[in-house]
């Protein structure tokens, strides 16, 4: 019971931003006046708004075509990024789990190390190879140097090596080629565990900050991640509807990939 | 010795087999391991040499770079709050994870309370931001609830984001987005290890706590490697909410390493962040290798 109750604390945020987005102007100002003005006397909330009203939904959606542009530009590169990393990391994982070759474990162990290094240490690399590449203000600085991520590689090399080894061989010797392997045995089977990489990534990539803070100087291009944090608090309704509609898309990724989430999280826990 | 034929072709067929294999591998890892070459491992090395020349002219200026970092104000408190940071939070995070999956592996219905505290990972920072500046500013929530209970005096409003309580702020943000995560993984090393075990040692008179210590923990030393690994990983990621609820300069106690980085960056000091990122990348580096050593021996 404790634990539910505190559950439900972690989850409280989403209640504010839900009553806050449906909330009248007046009401909103009422609320929040003390830190707009910067006032000696405390913020109020209430939960359940006494005139609920639609209007901020309606501004942000009608009227702000701006919202939907950076709205896209998140969704694109989301998209485009879980798709390159389907088509770069899966076979790299399988390569590490299934072969063993000269050099496995240092370049196993290097890409461990990639892994674990703050953007921050890489910034200035990424932006050196970017500017060479002239990739700089486009969508491609971010999506390009996170479609060779190392963390996915990771995760579903985890998965590939709870692969039974003798269903590989039985293959082999049956006379199936290494990338029939792949194909009918590997990809079918950690189908949870690339999935569960990729909820993982969505939720990652839906929120990135420091990438396009650093290399999209256009605000036309921004991700909804970036653009949020941009509205003040002046306009406290809008930025709440905002901050709901970024929400829609993250919830309904963990909600329908739950179960696959804790799989994979599960799977990389008990192979250490 | 005359082989029959038949073992001869067997072994002929395992040689080609493997010869085979023995390529596969390449045209599986070459298109992820060029990726990581062109964008981050050759840019790299140009950093190394760059963290040694000077940042206009590309003179040869030998370790001043380097020199210039270490007596930097700004680099030694970064350095000082993100090593303060990582200390108090890893253990935090682990031991409640741990604390908090023990508790949950006794339960029966534990689905809903796993979803409800991995939530917070699915809540971009953008989105968190503006609770946060609700409940922790000098009008906050939070001074409403410590007036309330009488911890604070009446009318007093304190301010978490601009005096040294904003670094127990990032703190509890941190373990607010991970908790969960880090509970499930313990939960599936406390389930992997096997339930007989654990009622064996009950039967042979064993109280709770020596259950856990002399059986479950031993077990769960692999969790731990992974469980580590993976929180240190998000601790750099809390930049994100510091940073855009305080933004580039916030409070001296919460400027960590990121925000010396990113600062750096807009004022195009490179030498300087070339100097620093060879420094943390090392330290990084080691300190990966000394898991590794640590966990895997």
């Amino acid at each position: 019971m404790i634990l539910l109750a505190m559950g439900c604390l972690f989850c409280a945020p989403v209640l504010f931003l839900l009553s806050g987005s449906i909330m009248s102007r007046y009401e909103l100002t009422q609320s929040l006046l003390p830190m707009v003005a910067d006032q000696e006397k405390l913020i109020t909330w209430v939960f359940f708004p006494r005139y609920p009203t639609f209007e901020h939904y309606a501004r942000i959606l009608f009227q702000t075509p701006q919202f939907f542009v950076v709205f896209w530009n998140s969704m694109k590169m989301v998209c485009l990024i879980l798709a390159g990393q389907f088509f770069i990391a899966v076979p790299a994982a399988w390569a590490f789990a299934v072969y063993s070759f000269r050099g496995r474990k240092f370049l196993f162990t290097l890409y461990i190390v990639l892994m674990l290094m703050p953007f921050q240490v890489t910034m200035l690399s990424s932006y050196l190879v970017l500017n060479r590449l002239q990739l700089l203000n486009t969508h491609g600085a971010i999506i390009l140097p996170a479609v060779f991520s190392a963390f996915p590689v990771f995760l579903i090399y985890r998965d590939f090596c709870n692969l039974p080894k003798g269903l590989i061989e039985a293959a082999r010797i049956d006379g199936a080629g290494e990338w029939m392997i792949f194909r009918k045995i590997g990809l079918p089977l950690a189908s949870g565990g690339i999935l569960s990489a990729g909820v993982l990534g969505f939720l990652e990539y839906w929120s990135l900050i420091e990438q396009p803070m650093a290399f999209l100087e256009d605000q036309t291009l921004w991700p909804l991640s970036l653009y949020l944090p941009e509205i003040g608090i002046e306009q406290a309704g809008y930025s709440f509807v905002a901050a709901v509609i970024t929400l829609i898309p993250a919830v309904f990724v963990f909600l329908a990939g739950r179960e696959y989430l804790e799989q994979g999280i599960t799977a990389s826990a008990v192979k250490g | 010795m005359k082989l029959s034929r038949r073992s001869r072709r067997k072994r002929q067929f395992i040689w080609r087999s493997e010869n085979r294999e023995s390529h596969a591998w390449a045209a599986f890892l070459l298109p992820s391991f060029l990726g990581v070459t062109v964008f981050v491992l050759i840019p790299f090395l140009d950093v190394v040499r760059r963290s040694f020349v000077t940042a206009v002219t590309q003179e040869w200026s030998g370790i001043n770079n380097y020199r210039n970092v270490f007596s930097n104000q700004a680099f030694r408190l970064a350095i000082h709050n993100t090593v303060r940071f990582t200390a108090v939070c890893l253990p935090l995070l682990i031991g409640l994870g741990l604390f908090l999956a023990l508790w949950l592996s006794r339960l029966k219905q534990i689905q809903l309370i796993k979803s409800l505290f991995l939530f917070p990972l699915a809540m971009p920072a953008a989105t968190v931001v503006l609770i946060w500046k609700m409940v922790f500013s000098r009008q906050g929530f939070l001074d409403g609830l410590l007036i309330g209970l009488g911890i604070l005096p009446e009318g007093t409003l304190f301010d978490f984001m601009g005096t040294g309580a904003s670094f127990w702020v990032l703190v509890f943000s941190y373990v607010w987005k991970n908790l969960g995560y880090t509970m499930v993984l313990w939960l599936a090393g406390i389930f992997a290890v096997p339930g007989d075990m654990c009622e064996a040692a009950r039967v042979d008179g064993a109280s709770e706590g020596q259950v856990f210590r002399k059986v479950i923990f031993p077990n769960l030393k692999s969790s731990l490697y992974t469980i580590t690994v993976l929180s240190f990983l998000n601790s750099f990621k809390v930049f994100r909410e510091a940073y855009l609820v305080a933004g580039s300069y916030p409070h001296e106690d919460m400027y960590l390493l990121q925000h010396l980085f990113n600062n750096w960056f807009v004022n195009l000091e490179l030498d300087k962040m070339a100097a620093a990122a060879v420094c943390v990348g090392t330290v990084l580096f080691l300190i990966i290798l000394l898991l590794q050593r640590l966990w895997k021996a």
